[in-house]
């Protein structure tokens, strides 16, 4: 074995002695590896998520009962629940956090590997039964009609039966998972950059990791205490949430929150990374202010912990606590503004050139506006209490959700898929799907926006007539932008299968990043001798 | 800060002044329902929806400049800075005073904005008396009324203390499973919103609602009057509203609670005084004829 500790050459031979067939992924311990098994189970379940958003589309593409038999409205609640669930915890997360976050961390700072390989295969493997428990959740007994958001007493004295259970252990699961894989991130980002990589040299996407990844390590534990009372009051006679017996039902959704609005700069954090990064590249400049850049999302994190209770403007707060949470959300949009113009600014000046992962970008910096901006109309709490659980909300959330993160993911696949895989997208390809995905998304949640004014409440399988003109629209929107999705299943198979070779650095002067530095695809064990950052 | 509250000031302004358009154009009655392709609030039948109709407004001006602000850089952007047109790229990468401007701008556009916000806000949810609604919208309030609405699953249930009322609202005609289906509806009992029984208050009265959930948690909802709060077991939450216009009007549970959640309409009927007398006349003999009311046996 002393020939690990050889040369480049010897090097080579021991990578090739490493585990084979079946046991090098399921044993796997190499960051590359378990990132490429996240992106494939982000791939599978966008797919599953994504289906199952064009069976509510279909249920709601005209008043009456469509798909669903009169009288089986639980099952529409269940479908909003998992495609809630599936896209945030199963898509975009593993996507942005396991996928991207595992492959270009290490590459970045110049690490070998992550601080613990085994902590990360088992953050890999937990997330494998907590699918299955969300999946099988669907199908065991009536199916968790509770909302992604699962609020008690509905989600406790209002569902009997085992799905419930099992979609609160999935949470379990998938909380530790990501506890663990932002314990091993914090630690590799804070331990093993390369000599004379400092925080403040530190590419952006690895900051937006390091911030993400502490949201996740302060919040998950609550979500994890809320959802264990949860499931003790569902199963053990508890009553923490049981008005009639002391405990309040209010609680949860302070709870809840304070997890889930830090979730949200989770799912956008990663992806403001990406696009940073693409956007230097394509532009051929260093990110424009790059300090204000990395600050900036500091300070989304920080904020973002203390804006929660804006998800509960009608739940009868306090005058003055809702007046609290008016201001502190409103603080969000100036670091959030930061960042938009600093895209802007490092573009200016820049001889930019348009391939598919610019066009996601660019595509993502827009529409992140548009969903930035119908945010700070729902900060403000008066106008908040005529939107509240109508489609207003819904559109806002997927326009920084399906046009933020996962506009972030395709201009980050795109960008590194040779860099990943040694071969390059077909760049025609990559532009349709570019464009299939945005006349699908705009054309579905773009007129939301007027079902929610007109007063549209979310969550419910049919609605008065008059909604109907607009929810049709959302439908056909819908449809596009699933075989868009489809689409990029196929340019994803045909990249990885037949897609032309590519060397080092494809991009060219603009990107400047270590990940550049090393081979495509890049070889198993990379950075085994500390490079120098000068 | 003087601008400010101007700018305060004149909300208040276009927003009485949109109400008495809102009179004038329609002297029938009102009829607070969504309209096909309709792309904007409903007509507002209360003072405070007025104001927040006329708050929105001037935050959809806003953030619709601010989008196409920045779109219009992306596109001057891509026209001049696109590889062809531009082959040699600055290195251009700091810019301290650009940074300032772009942190300090959006604070005062945000300042300009909350102002007008907090004070809508504390109009909206504190209960006022009387005497303030004089003050606020020169609305002389005919009397005082409570009622209490419990959410259901999967109907709602009103109470009114003082008159010793109660009554239980279902979707479309009874308390039968499907009763929302199309053929009870008409175009003025809409289909999913109109209910068995409507909750009536007479116009330009001050009235203050109470909610509570009696299963899981259930919001009572009425576009047309700005109002919408949450009914939770266990704890009692307040709004107010006074209806400046007679009519009928819709609005639909807004809190996920259970199968049932979108066939728990709300109906309210606006009447004259004289109306509204009549039916507490009617309801009280109803609950006589019911034989002692939960009221009476209290």
């Amino acid at each position: 074995m002393s020939s690990a500790y050889g040369g480049a050459h010897a090097q080579d031979a021991h990578a090739h002695h490493g585990p084979t067939g079946w046991r090098r992924w399921a044993y796997s311990t190499n960051h590359k590896d378990i990132g490429t098994m996240y992106l494939v189970f982000a791939c599978v379940f966008g797919i599953v998520g994504g289906l199952i958003s064009v069976l509510i589309r279909m249920e709601l593409q005209e008043p009456g009962m469509q798909l669903l038999a009169e009288g089986d409205y639980h099952q529409f609640n269940v479908f909003t629940t998992a495609h809630g669930l599936i896209m945030v915890f199963f898509l975009i997360m593993p996507a942005l956090i396991g996928g991207f976050g595992n492959w270009f961390i290490p590459l970045m700072i110049g690490a070998p590997d992550m601080a613990f390989p085994r902590l990360n295969n088992m953050s890999f493997w937990f997330m494998i039964p907590s699918a299955i428990m969300l999946v099988g959740s669907v199908f065991a007994g009536d199916g968790a009609g509770t909302g992604w958001t699962v609020y008690a007493p509905l989600s406790t004295s209002g569902h009997s039966g085992p799905a419930v259970d099992m979609a609160i252990l999935s949470l379990h699961l998938a909380g530790a998972s990501s506890i663990l894989s932002s314990l091993n991130f914090i630690t590799t980002i804070f331990n093993m950059r390369a000599p004379g990589m400092t925080l403040h040299r530190m590419p952006l996407f690895v900051w937006s990791q390091l911030v993400t990844t502490f949201l996740l390590l302060l919040s998950l534990p609550v979500l994890a205490g809320a959802i264990t009372m949860l499931l003790t009051d569902r199963n053990f006679g508890t009553a923490f949430y049981e008005a009639a017996r002391g405990g309040d039902p209010i609680l949860y959704q302070h709870l809840f929150w304070f997890f889930g609005h830090p979730e949200v700069y989770v799912l956008v954090l990663p992806a403001f990374g990406i696009v940073s990064h693409v956007v230097a590249t394509f532009s051929k400049k260093p990110i424009f202010g790059y300090l204000g850049m990395a600050y900036a999302m500091v300070a989304i994190g920080a904020v973002g912990f203390v804006v929660w209770a804006h998800h509960m403007y009608t739940a009868g707060m306090s005058v003055d606590t809702e007046a609290y949470f008016l201001a502190a959300t409103l603080v969000i949009a100036v670091p959030t503004g930061i960042k938009i113009f600093s895209w802007l600014a490092t573009m200016w000046g820049g001889s930019i050139e348009f391939k598919t992962p610019m066009l996601w970008a660019v595509g993502m910096i827009f529409m992140f506006t548009v969903g930035g901006v119908t945010g700070v109309v729902l900060a403000n709490s008066p106008v908040t209490t005529a939107f509240h659980d109508t489609y207003y909300v819904v559109g806002h959330f997927h326009y920084v959700m399906a046009m933020g993160a996962l506009f972030g993911i395709f201009a980050g696949w795109y960008y590194w898929i040779g860099k990943m895989s040694g071969r390059q997208y077909n760049e025609t390809l990559g532009k349709g799907h570019f464009w299939l995905t945005m006349v699908g998304v705009n054309l579905t949640f773009f007129p939301m926006h007027f079902s929610g004014l007109a007063g549209m409440p979310r969550r419910i399988p049919d609605y008065p007539d008059a909604f109907s003109g607009w929810n049709y629209v959302s439908s056909i929107g819908s449809y596009i932008g699933f075989a868009a999705a489809l689409l990029f299943v196929y340019i994803a198979i045909r990249t990885i299968t037949s897609g032309e070779r590519v060397g080092a650095n494809y991009w060219g002067e603009g990107a400047t990043s270590l990940e550049w530095t090393v081979d495509s695809p890049a070889p198993h064990h990379t950075h085994e001798t500390m490079p120098h950052v000068r | 800060m003087k601008m400010v509250r101007k700018a305060a000031g004149a909300f208040v302004a276009v927003a009485v002044a949109m109400l008495a358009m809102a009179h004038s154009a329609s002297a029938q009655a009102g009829f607070g329902a969504p309209k096909p392709w309709q792309m904007n609030f409903q007509e507002p039948a209360t003072p405070v929806m007025a104001e927040v109709v006329s708050f929105h407004n001037f935050l959809t001006v806003l953030i619709t400049l601010i989008s196409l602000f920045v779109l219009g850089l992306l596109l001057y952007i891509i026209w001049r800075f696109n590889a062809k047109a531009n082959p040699v790229p600055s290195k251009n990468s700091h810019n301290t005073m650009l940074e300032v401007v772009w942190t300090v701008i959006p604070i005062t556009i945000l300042v300009i904005m909350a102002i007008p916000s907090f004070r809508l806000l504390y109009k909206a949810d504190v209960v006022p008396d009387a005497a303030k609604v004089r003050e606020w919208y020169g609305i002389n309030v005919a009397g005082t009324i409570d009622i209490k609405a419990i959410g259901n699953q999967w109907f709602w249930s009103y109470e009114y203390p003082n008159e010793r009322i109660k009554f239980d609202a279902f979707c479309g005609v009874g308390p039968i499973e499907g009763a929302c289906f199309s053929q009870d509806a008409t175009p003025k009992r809409p289909r999913l919103l109109a209910t068995t029984e409507s909750v009536v208050v007479p116009v330009n009265a001050l009235v203050r609602l109470l909610t509570v959930g009696q299963d899981v948690i259930h919001a009572w909802a009425m576009p047309a009057f700005g109002v919408k709060i949450d009914a939770v077991p266990g704890r009692t939450n307040h709004a107010w509203f006074v209806a400046t216009r007679e009519g009928t009007y819709f609005g639909q549970c807004s809190e996920l609670c259970g199968q049932g959640h979108g066939y728990m309409p709300i109906t309210v009927e606006v009447v004259s005084q004289q109306r509204y007398q009549q039916w507490l006349t009617s309801k009280r003999a109803e609950m006589a004829v019911k034989n002692g009311t939960q009221f009476a046996a209290n």
